[in-house]
């Protein structure tokens, strides 16, 4: 069965790319693999390979204006096509497994099949030839510079074969940085609350709204400094590490927060040592899991970061968690 | 922009290399760059390992160590003792989209 597709999105189709940008809704975004159609395709006509998650077909169809040509959709469990490579889903066995599906070889006259150049990851171009007997072209990074990359006669500039990270990039991507710990967030409330509230006869209420507020701001602001401000400021922030990146914007922040708004008493300098190696400790860890979103970060960068890193981040939790709890004895006459 | 200096576990031997270009056509940072019908390598430290040109190059001339350049990932795979995972498939947090 071939099915039919626009090359216009429509309000539903920009409405799904916001749900899938801002939450888990991304993992059931999905279309049905198989064969679909974009204009009026011939048997001459490309063949432009996608995956199932709609958000990668919509902006491949997208990119398909104005021509006629076969969308082949593999099956990807809902995941983009570059992520999908690296784990294998969208991969050479899976092409030729739905190339021969869709009896492709008698839908079409000629043997290319154009796949895009993000999933070459997990597409042999040689054993797809052996096993399917079609040659691969491996497109664009973008689908917007399909029609070019056609017109060129099949040729990509290197700005065509080039991954951009823009600051726009970065900014659709920190919704997703962001979610994921709020509910880590509440965690963190409820415990500062407890910390503060806490007295030799109970939970005083009202001792913990006070003495806690400042904290859950700088809770805040060490986020939006790891989650939002270091990714969109991302290269004018000093250092290639993102753990340096994320703790140099934490601090920053933090001591903007508490300067502006004297967040912290200061006198209190078991207080002011927390806060400056607590938080910006946090804004660092944040940052550093940005780089699972970025297009230029490897494995062997982020391993060292994190064998350099964790211990550092384990070794301040420690020491903040003492010196609340000297504080608490301060506060109550112990010490 | 570009990631840690020297940690690329990228190896390129040019000896291997027949000039098809394929390591050229899938890398989307510009690491292989072709100059008189062989691949060279323009900046190892551009290399973010995805593997892509190992993957595609038939001669053997490229290998490197390829996996996700991803904290959330590596952590997730310290903690169960196996590869990184995003853990993306069923039940999975939604880190990929």
């Amino acid at each position: 069965m071939v099915m039919k597709v626009s090359t216009d999105w429509s309000l539903g189709d920009h409405w799904g790319m916001i749900r899938s940008r801002i939450s888990a809704y991304r993992m059931k975004y999905a279309v049905m693999p198989g064969l679909y159609t974009a204009g009026e395709p011939n048997k001459d006509s490309d063949v432009f390979v996608s995956a199932n998650y709609k958000l990668s077909f919509d902006v491949l169809r997208r990119g398909l204006k104005g021509l006629n040509a076969w969308i082949l959709v593999l099956d990807t469990k809902s995941i983009n096509v570059w992520c999908a490579a690296g784990k294998g889903t969208f991969g050479t066995d899976e092409l030729v497994r739905r190339i021969a599906e869709v009896h492709l070889g008698t839908v079409v006259n000629h043997r290319r099949i154009i796949v895009p150049q993000l999933g070459a990851v997990g597409v042999s171009a040689s054993a797809v030839q052996k096993r399917a007997g079609f040659h691969v072209y491996f497109g664009p990074v973008d689908a917007r510079d399909i029609a070019a990359y056609v017109q060129a006669g099949y040729k990509k500039t290197k700005e065509m074969s080039t991954i951009k990270f823009s600051m726009l990039d970065r900014l659709v991507l920190t919704p997703m940085e962001m979610n994921p710990i709020t509910k880590k967030y509440l965690w963190f409330a409820a415990g500062i609350l407890l910390l503060f509230g806490l007295q030799p006869s109970g939970i005083l209420f009202e001792k913990a709204w006070a003495g806690g507020a400042p904290f859950l701001l700088l809770g805040l602001v060490s986020v939006l400094a790891g989650a939002f401000i270091t990714p969109v400021l991302l290269p004018f922030v000093p250092c290639r590490s993102f753990a340096i990146k994320g703790w140099l914007v934490g601090m920053l922040s933090v001591l903007l927060a508490v300067q502006v708004f004297s967040l912290v008493d200061r006198h209190n300098m078991i207080m002011l040592a927390a806060t400056y190696l607590f938080f910006p400790a946090v804004s660092s860890y944040i940052a550093l899991q940005f780089t699972g979103s970025t297009t230029f970060t490897g494995m062997s960068g982020v391993k060292k970061e994190l064998k350099i890193g964790i211990p550092l981040y384990a070794i301040t939790a420690c020491i903040s968690l003492l010196l609340m709890v000297l504080f608490k004895l301060r506060e109550w006459g112990f010490v | 922009m570009k990631y840690l200096a020297n940690v690329s576990t990228l190896v390129y031997s040019p000896d291997k290399c027949t000039g098809c270009g394929r390591c050229d056509e899938v890398c989307p940072q510009g690491v292989f760059e072709m100059r008189d019908k062989k691949a060279v390598v323009t900046d190892r430290d551009l290399c973010m390992e995805c593997g892509a040109c190992s993957m595609n190059c038939d001669f053997g001339a490229i290998t490197v160590n390829s996996g996700v350049g991803c904290a959330t990932a590596i952590i997730n795979g310290m903690i169960t003792g196996g590869a990184p995972s995003c853990d993306c498939g069923v039940g999975g947090n939604g880190c990929c989209g």
